[in-house]
């Protein structure tokens, strides 16, 4: 793969845009919630490649895009890539968020932080297939919510803020839309804490839930066995028979 | 390509690459990124009598040039293996040895009277150096009598090619191998990965859910060399050598240090096509230097 554009976010938070070097199609089977494992070039003190959602695919231009989140040695090295480089990425990994069978469910896609990534995807996968998705994202402060304008093409977007720069102040889970729209399904993906309080609240309100998963890994294609999940059906490895798991397979909730 | 075979007890390897247990699956998680038939046999996830959850998360963590793992021989069991495993996997066209481990003498007679008659698979691997169990693994690979009584009682039911796996945390691993070989064993592999430890210093704690766990990678293969290099001197049976290898020059240095054949292993997860690269550079480093055959280089360093 080749660089096309390394777009600084914010402070932390870089959009990687790339596409095959050899100019060949992106398979057309990339599939919201899945990831990429990128090779770190270079880096004396890290060793493993980095797991990274895919952010989007954008078919007609044949890119692929990546948020990359600056919060180590192996991301430091990501967030220095420039145009033209080439990039080792190991793609497509992992399963898929499933959408409901019926158009008419109200879904939600819930994120927090850089994990909103998978969701821009997820939310025009949903719009293509019919759906009218809303989003509710969270972050610290104003500039850590990322491509507003990008989610606000395929719905209804929803903040909050921890300081109250933006939106509504304090967490996703305590946002207003919460109380008053009742969704069928709601799709999450961000820090723990934030997806097991969200996991808590679908399953009080019986609405269902599938959440994407961040566990540490080595590999990436379940050869490792370091990125497990304890589930209903026992230890899994989450990057393939995840990172989108339903709540109900979970053992987050008692 | 006959100047790359090289044998192994009875077995023969059509080239001295293979993978290392615990980080090729079972070879069917490769499959989209290498041809196994160009690999000279791999080593599938270690496999114990009865089914093991494994560890808890985390079970990882990176360090320089390496990483630590606390998996703890997670794996569905012989019989699973032999019912649903074995009929996948024994059509691939390279051998498949399988490794075993145990928490008693009889877990690991057990274990390997199970694999015996299984026509695909020609070897096992004894795992007596697993760092990540509370019980067995490590503890039989640690002492000279321990480790020279699971071998003698596996060696009595298992006819087939006997490879016995060396952990590194000991004093002198030369010892341990003397004791295994003169128990019967056809080979010693060699080495498991090292116990070691990282701490989150903003949270205070351990990074691994077991505290301790093994240490592989590039950051272990001058120790790993050093100890094929002594092993060498000490037993007359070949030896498998890994530890770190990444590229077709470390896989040479293990030979030369004494290594009939070696395992890639924890490079598998960074370049799953790794080992096929490495078969390939070792065929250019024989035409280079007008080598026939992988024999002329075991052991065969130049020293003043």
């Amino acid at each position: 793969m080749v660089v096309l554009s390394n777009e600084r976010l914010n402070d932390q938070n870089n959009l990687l845009k790339v596409t095959p070097a050899t100019g060949e199609k992106l398979p057309d089977t990339v599939s919201p919630g899945q990831f990429v494992q990128i090779r770190i070039e270079n880096s004396v003190h890290t060793f493993l490649r980095r797991p990274i959602s895919v952010n989007f695919v954008h078919t007609s231009l044949n890119q692929l895009w990546l948020l990359v989140q600056n919060v180590g040695e192996g991301t430091k090295h990501l967030c220095n890539y420039s145009e033209g480089e080439k990039i080792n990425i190991i793609f497509p990994l992992g399963n898929q968020f499933h959408l409901p069978s019926k158009v008419t469910s109200k879904i939600l896609l819930i994120g927090g932080g850089v994990g909103t990534a998978p969701l821009l995807f997820l939310g025009k996968k949903a719009t293509d297939n019919g759906f009218k998705p809303n989003f509710l994202l969270g972050g610290r402060s104003a500039k850590d919510l990322l491509q507003l304008d990008d989610f606000k093409k395929y719905g209804a977007v929803y903040t909050t803020t921890e300081d109250g720069t933006q939106g509504e102040k304090g967490f996703v889970i305590h946002h207003s839309i919460l109380q008053e729209e009742k969704y069928d399904f709601i799709y999450t993906c961000g820090p723990k804490p934030m997806m097991v309080a969200v996991a808590k609240y679908a399953h009080e309100n019986d609405i269902e839930c599938e959440a994407s998963l961040e566990n540490l890994m080595a590999c990436g294609f379940g050869a490792c066995l370091c990125c497990i999940e304890k589930t209903t059906r026992g230890n899994v490895c989450a990057c393939t028979e995840g990172p989108v798991f339903n709540i109900k397979e979970l053992t987050w909730i008692d | 390509m006959d100047r790359l075979k090289v044998s192994i007890g009875g077995l023969e390897l059509k080239n001295p690459v293979m993978t290392a247990s615990g980080t090729f699956g079972y070879g069917t998680e490769y499959i989209d990124f290498i041809d196994l038939s160009r690999l000279g046999g791999i080593f599938v996830k270690g496999t114990t009598l009865e089914p093991r959850d494994g560890n808890n998360y985390s079970r990882m963590a990176e360090t320089a040039s390496g990483m630590l793992n606390a998996v703890g021989l997670q794996n569905k069991g012989v019989t699973y293996f032999v019912q649903h495993i074995y009929p996948e996997i024994k059509q691939y066209d390279t051998n498949i040895i399988v490794n075993v481990s145990g928490s008693s003498v009889d877990d690991y007679v057990k274990c390997s009277e199970r694999l015996v008659d299984l026509e695909r698979i020609p070897a096992i691997e004894l795992n007596i150096s697993c760092p990540n169990v509370k019980e067995g693994g490590m503890a039989f690979g640690t002492s000279c009598d321990s480790a020279a009584k699971v071998v003698k009682a596996v060696r009595k039911i298992y006819p087939k090619t006997l490879i016995v796996k060396l952990s590194p945390n000991v004093t002198n691993i030369g010892e341990i191998a003397r004791a295994v070989e003169a128990e019967g064993a056809d080979s010693v592999s060699l080495v498991n990965t090292f116990l070691g430890m990282a701490i989150d210093a903003e949270k205070r704690s351990p990074k691994l859910s077991t505290i301790t766990g093994g240490l592989s990678g590039p950051c272990i293969k001058p120790i790993a060399l050093r100890m094929v290099w002594e092993v060498y001197h000490a037993v007359g049976i070949p030896i498998i050598g890994m530890g770190g290898i990444c590229n077709w020059q470390d896989a040479i240095e293990f030979i030369l240090a004494g290594a009939t054949a070696i395992q890639v292993g924890t490079y598998n997860f960074i370049d799953p096509a790794a080992s096929v690269k490495i078969v390939d550079g070792i065929s250019d480093y024989l035409d280079r230097h007008h080598i026939l055959s992988i024999d002329d280089l075991i052991g065969n360093l130049n020293i003043d």
